[in-house]
């Protein structure tokens, strides 16, 4: 049961290349894991209050994917982000109040109350949001990156999906159309080990990471609970990417520790599988690594909470939308601005030259 | 002005746009050596090359997905499905991601879809279809549907201009049966409806091949004046013309070439109920393709699409009414 990349992870793994992290980056790699667990812990809450509608999902244990991979992408770049990758959204420079907001059906939210939970992408921070049909972003990446190879551009597309994607027919026209045209666009596979209830051994034969081969370009599995190997393995694709060496699928082997959505109590899954992989948080040992270089984890983790408070009250005391405002917005008047998606944060040391 | 084809007259519009405009690019299969299976392409691609005239794998979803990737960050893309009714395999991707994009994110999504749609030549069940309600009742999507060569040219301009999706239905059965004076040069034509004809005792509004349908049928009614509305953008629906034309004539025929249930049809005739109800004098009638696959052999095809025949009937009998 779900244990063939579990069990992988057991073999040679991928170690840590800190080469290109300062200490600032490996801090800020935990500081933003420790944002991204607590805006969704404290979402999570309100949840339970009855304040957040309909139902809420969340990426606990799953930090290290997003954040990691957020982190080695320049401002200029592209990113489709999934919905157990909120940390990518706070890499970009998303704030949590706007975050909590939104997840409340607020009007300060980032989709201004027309979407829920993080089915949103901030167009001022390069990012497109996910649609519920997985994986329809992969295509959308690549077309992204084949706007960037015709125009000559330095730049990257990104996207994230999960194991039961890799399904769907669209897994397979993006990868072929990607690996045809040799595009700049990396494609993180999230395996979490479950697509809601139904275990990878139900989803797919051989793992996904080696059909990689078979569209012409380069697979990877990294450990996905920890941070810097996933920005070392973000970041060597990236690099590959822009010197016109083609996508590259990405593996991240993580779990899904909570249930697709808070209504779901994944009975389904065995506890010892859980209990194991509770053993390898990836906040825990971004934790340790950043302790090791000296730095007051406990202050860094109590800083995140008084800031996802801050931003708690902030968006609590923020208004509903207005309904008379449900049917705007459907087309984009002909006469206004052109309007694309802008340049977001870009923390990395390495881009501060 | 010169006198052109339909067919020719979408790839003036391209050409036209592709020239002024370096964003704009076509996607689509067999679009570039070959010049397309209709030959709308032909020459395009010696003209601006492979980049912009780009030969895609067979992947319709691909086409309208990388397609949404492309215009958020700049280009234009203007993507051909080979049939209409390949569509379906792209509907996911057109329908969820870019037609809803602009009010999930305010970002819209400029791309526009050409459709070659309908039958009349045995095309049989997967190479016959008129699936623009499909896309009507998708919000977030423009849907233009040209029957002349004039507006084949001008439509084309203007939903490459537009920021929204746009899907434009061209009709492969007026690619080269319909023959029209065309302006030179760049020119756009509105998202509304024309009076093809004008006539006072009676209206039949209409749009894509039933409106040469339309006119043929409608010509020589002893001792009738009939209007012909042609429709040309069924999102956004030109209300306001339909509902002059019915207060006009008070009596409505309402012809699509597809399916009849919930087909464009069915809109104009609720819009009528619903706003012109007290202008009528008589039911509002509807001809339209039965609710079956469009068949291959010619004697049934006849029996399923609207013929002329069918639509003079349906006139004479509410002329009596």
């Amino acid at each position: 049961m779900a244990t063939s990349s579990t069990e992988r992870l057991t073999g040679p793994t991928t170690h840590p290349e800190t080469a290109h992290l300062t200490p600032d980056d490996r801090v800020g790699l935990l500081r933003d894991m420790l944002l991204m667990r607590a805006v969704e812990s404290r979402a999570m809450n309100l949840y339970r209050q009855g304040k957040v509608p309909g139902s809420f999902y969340d990426g606990f244990g799953q930090e290290a994917v997003s954040v990691g991979a957020a982190w080695a992408m320049a401002a200029e770049d592209r990113l489709c982000v999934l919905h157990r990758d909120l940390g990518a959204h706070l890499v970009r420079g998303v704030s949590p109040a706007r975050i909590l907001s939104q997840y409340m059906g607020r009007a300060d939210g980032i989709t201004d109350g027309r979407e829920g939970n993080v089915h949103f992408g901030d167009r001022r921070t390069g990012c497109v949001g996910m649609v519920s049909m997985l994986p329809d972003m992969m295509v959308v990446a690549t077309g992204m990156a084949m706007a960037f190879k015709l125009r000559r551009e330095a730049r990257c597309a990104l996207t994230w999906f999960g194991d039961g994607s890799t399904s769907r027919g669209d897994f397979h026209e993006a990868m072929n159309w990607a690996g045809v045209q040799h595009l700049p666009v990396i494609f993180v596979l999230e395996n979490n080990q479950y697509a809601y209830s139904t275990p990878i051994d139900l989803q797919f034969a051989i793992n996904p990471v080696q059909r990689a081969e078979g569209y012409g370009f380069p697979g990877i599995s990294v450990d996905g609970n920890d941070a810097e190997a996933m920005f070392e393995a973000t970041r060597a694709a990236r690099e590959r990417a822009i010197a016109g060496g083609g996508p590259t699928l990405i593996e991240a082997v993580t779990m899904r520790m909570h249930g697709h959505g808070a209504h779901d109590d994944m009975k389904y899954v065995p506890k010892a599988l859980v209990e194991e992989w509770r053993k390898k948080d990836p906040i825990d040992r971004q934790s340790a690594r950043v302790a090791q270089l000296g730095h007051d984890v406990d202050a860094l983790r109590e800083e995140v909470l008084a800031l996802v408070e801050q931003a708690t009250k902030a968006a609590l005391a923020g208004p509903m939308p207005d309904p008379a405002t449900a049917t705007d917005r459907v087309f984009h008047p002909r006469d206004a601005d052109e309007i694309l998606l802008e340049d977001g944060a870009a923390p990395w040391s390495g881009f501060r030259s | 002005m010169s006198e052109m084809t339909y067919l020719r007259a979408i790839s003036d519009g391209l050409r036209s746009e592709m020239r002024e405009d370096e964003r704009v690019l076509l996607m689509g299969e067999d679009i570039g050596v070959f010049g397309g299976a209709f030959k709308v392409t032909d020459g395009f691609f010696d003209e601006f090359g492979a980049e912009r005239v780009m030969d895609t794998p067979l992947a319709e979803s691909g086409i309208i997905g990388t397609a949404i990737g492309a215009a958020v960050v700049g280009l234009r893309p203007v993507c051909e499905m080979q049939f209409a009714d390949f569509i379906a395999c792209g509907f996911d991707q057109l329908v969820n991601v870019a037609g809803k994009m602009y009010y999930r994110q305010g970002l819209p999504v400029n791309i526009t879809v050409r459709l070659p749609s309908g039958g009349g030549f045995s095309g049989g069940p997967f190479h016959s279809q008129n699936p623009e309600s499909w896309f009507m009742h998708a919000p977030g999507i423009k849907v233009v549907a040209p029957s002349t060569a004039e507006d084949a040219k001008g439509l084309i301009i203007a939903a490459i201009r537009d920021p929204n999706p746009v899907v434009f239905m061209e009709h492969k059965n007026l690619y080269r049966r319909v023959k029209g004076e065309v302006p030179e040069g760049s020119y756009e034509t509105p998202f509304k409806a024309r009076v093809a004809r004008a006539g006072d005792d009676l209206v039949v509004i209409t749009y894509g091949q039933m409106v040469h349908t339309a006119l043929e049928a409608t010509a020589d009614i002893p001792g009738a004046s009939i209007m012909v509305l042609d429709l040309r953008s069924l999102v956004p629906l030109d209300t306001q013309a339909i509902l002059d034309a019915v207060r006009h004539c008070s009596k409505v025929v309402v012809v699509d070439e597809a399916n009849e249930t919930c087909a464009a049809g069915a809109q104009v005739a609720a819009l009528i109920a619903e706003h012109a109800f007290e202008d009528l004098d008589g039911p509002v009638v509807r001809v339209a393709s039965p609710d079956c696959p469009i068949p291959f052999s010619p004697p049934l095809e006849a029996a399923v699409l609207p013929s002329v025949d069918r639509v003079r009937e349906a006139c004479r009998q509410l002329l009596e009414y």
